[in-house]
């Protein structure tokens, strides 16, 4: 593994061995110098083409608590501003001796160019491009479904699974990265999903898409759920408009104080009630919902830390002897794809 | 990890006897050295230091009933500390599990099976810091072959095993493995390829 670009080709192998190595990121942030020399010398370069609150900061601290030096960039203030290239700056962190890129971008697949070109030889890990992907959410959440579906089978959760766990994802799936990540590695690790969302919000070609799809979020509660996601409503891409009005969406499609009560009207008393934030409470979340017991909001935001030190961890403490003349020639593909094993 | 492609000569150089002979010695080396089981912690490295830090406990136990062996056994992972990380394989770390009473002023007895280079044990002391303060921290290990690179020497040895550095040591315990399906207790000593 030298990249982090997408879940849809990551094995369940590798996905549970991130999660086995984020149990451990976990235990060393309860520690007393919650700190590991692991990366030491590393640099971490945070490109960030796009805003963000949570993930560049729980990137920083991923790569801090690891030692690695961290660059943070931001594309407003930058060059970028006055129309540099994603190649030209790219090159640029390259001079600079970065030896991984998080990259988040407005552009789908902005990742994917990154890693595929010979502008940088660095580890390219995906932070959110465009409505595409963005993996270590996706494995953040993974994280936090296996602890709780480990304690509620009263196992370790090492190694396991999310076999037979019922996820509902509801809400704006169509300019929705997270859904679409999840999807895949969700699928992979064993868990039934069913996206929910009025028929304007879901993409072309959901059908094909390996998860069953709802209309109607009370009929899906109805069937049972085990993890309730919601998604943002994401007005900031809304060039049309999908839906009626605000009041409509939430009515239908949010998670609102009659659904929560209906989760235990319904006798589901483990169902976990999952947001990516930011949260929109009053549009697709309840202020209820999204603090009560049930809500799962800050521990994703805990376990993203540990998910990323995982990430960080497992791609950059690799053989880099090796690494460097492999790529050096852009035709060495046999040689790269021999190391990954 | 112990699967090899074409077999290599080998032979045994301890058997699971002589493995239980070393380690009651250990168990009471351990005892004379601490003037008892006072402040005792055990502390082994993954993966094979676990199960032999598991065993002289229930050694120590056995010889002073005033010990609880699972009370003073732990778990000390040193992937992240290793200085070779940017040289291997990327490694998923092990648990890190300490005894409940901590390691803060214990007399800190690191475990592991075999002594080679040091630079696991350097690795471990680093990593006890991160943790706490032992007033002492020792060293025993099942086999010292030699080849040392840093300044680091055990305090307990089960056995002295003169190798050359073409060769391998490999120590197969039953809690982790089995050889032709059938749990194990023996030091191997591979020719080099």
């Amino acid at each position: 593994m030298k990249h982090l670009l997408s879940t849809q080709d990551l094995s369940a192998t590798d996905a549970i061995r991130i999660l086995d190595t984020a149990e451990e990121m976990a235990a060393v942030g309860e520690r007393e110098v919650k700190k590991l020399p692991a990366l030491r010398g590393r640099t971490v370069v945070n490109l960030f083409f796009e805003d963000s609150t949570r993930t560049r900061i729980s990137f920083e601290a991923a790569a801090k608590r690891l030692s690695a030096d961290v660059i943070n960039f931001a594309a407003k203030g930058s060059s970028v501003s006055k129309g540099e290239s994603l190649k030209d700056t790219a090159q640029t962190l390259a001079a600079i001796g970065a030896d991984a890129v998080v990259i988040r971008h407005w552009a789908s697949g902005a990742p994917h160019r990154l890693a595929a070109t010979d502008w940088i030889d660095a580890a390219v890990i995906n932070a959110g491009d465009g409505t595409h992907e963005h993996p270590t959410q996706a494995l953040l959440d993974a994280f936090t479904m296996r602890r709780h579906w480990a304690r509620l089978h009263g196992t370790e959760s090492q190694g396991t699974d999310l076999s037979g766990m019922r996820v509902a994802i509801a809400g704006d799936v169509l300019h929705s990265r997270v859904a679409r990540s999840n999807v895949w590695l969700l699928r992979t690790l064993g868990a039934d999903v069913t996206l929910v969302a009025p028929p304007t919000l879901l993409p072309i070609g959901v059908e094909e898409w390996p998860c069953k799809v709802s209309y109607n979020l009370d009929e899906t509660l109805q069937a049972g759920v085990d993890s309730m996601m919601m998604l943002r409503v994401q007005g900031e891409r809304m060039n049309a408009s999908f839906f009626p009005s605000t009041r409509e969406y939430s009515r239908r499609w949010g998670f609102d104080d009659t659904r929560l009560r209906a989760l235990d009207e319904l006798g589901l008393k483990d169902t976990i009630i999952m947001h990516p934030g930011p949260m929109n409470r009053g549009l697709e979340i309840s202020s209820a919902a999204a603090d009560s017991p049930r809500s799962t909001v800050l521990d994703q935001v805990r376990n993203g830390v540990s998910v990323r030190m995982a990430a960080l961890y497992l791609l950059l403490s690799g053989d880099t002897r090796e690494a460097v003349p492999a790529s050096a020639q852009p035709g060495a593909t046999t040689q790269s794809t021999k190391e990954s094993h | 990890m112990t699967d090899v492609a074409a077999p290599v000569p080998s032979r045994v150089v301890l058997n699971q006897g002589d493995i239980d002979r070393a380690l009651t010695r250990i168990a009471h080396e351990i005892l004379e050295a601490n003037k008892g089981s006072k402040d005792l912690v055990l502390l082994g490295i993954p993966r094979r230091g676990y199960p032999l830090a598991v065993r002289l406990a229930n050694k120590i136990a056995a010889a002073d009933p005033a010990v609880d062996a699972a009370a003073i056994v732990g778990q000390l992972d040193v992937t992240m500390f290793r200085d070779d990380l940017s040289r291997q394989p990327a490694r998923p770390p092990y648990p890190t599990k300490l005894p409940k009473s901590g390691i803060d002023n214990k007399v800190v007895v690191l475990i592991d099976d075999v002594l080679y280079s040091g630079r696991t044990i350097r690795a471990a002391l680093d990593a006890i810091v991160d943790l706490g303060r032992p007033r002492i921290v020792r060293l025993a290990v099942l086999v010292d072959r030699g080849h040392r690179e840093l300044p680091i020497r055990a305090d307990h040895v089960g056995k002295n095993l003169p190798t050359a550095s073409s060769e391998k040591v490999r120590v197969h315990l039953e809690e982790l493995d089995t050889v032709d399906g059938a749990p194990v207790n023996e030091v191997v000593i591979e020719a080099g390829a």
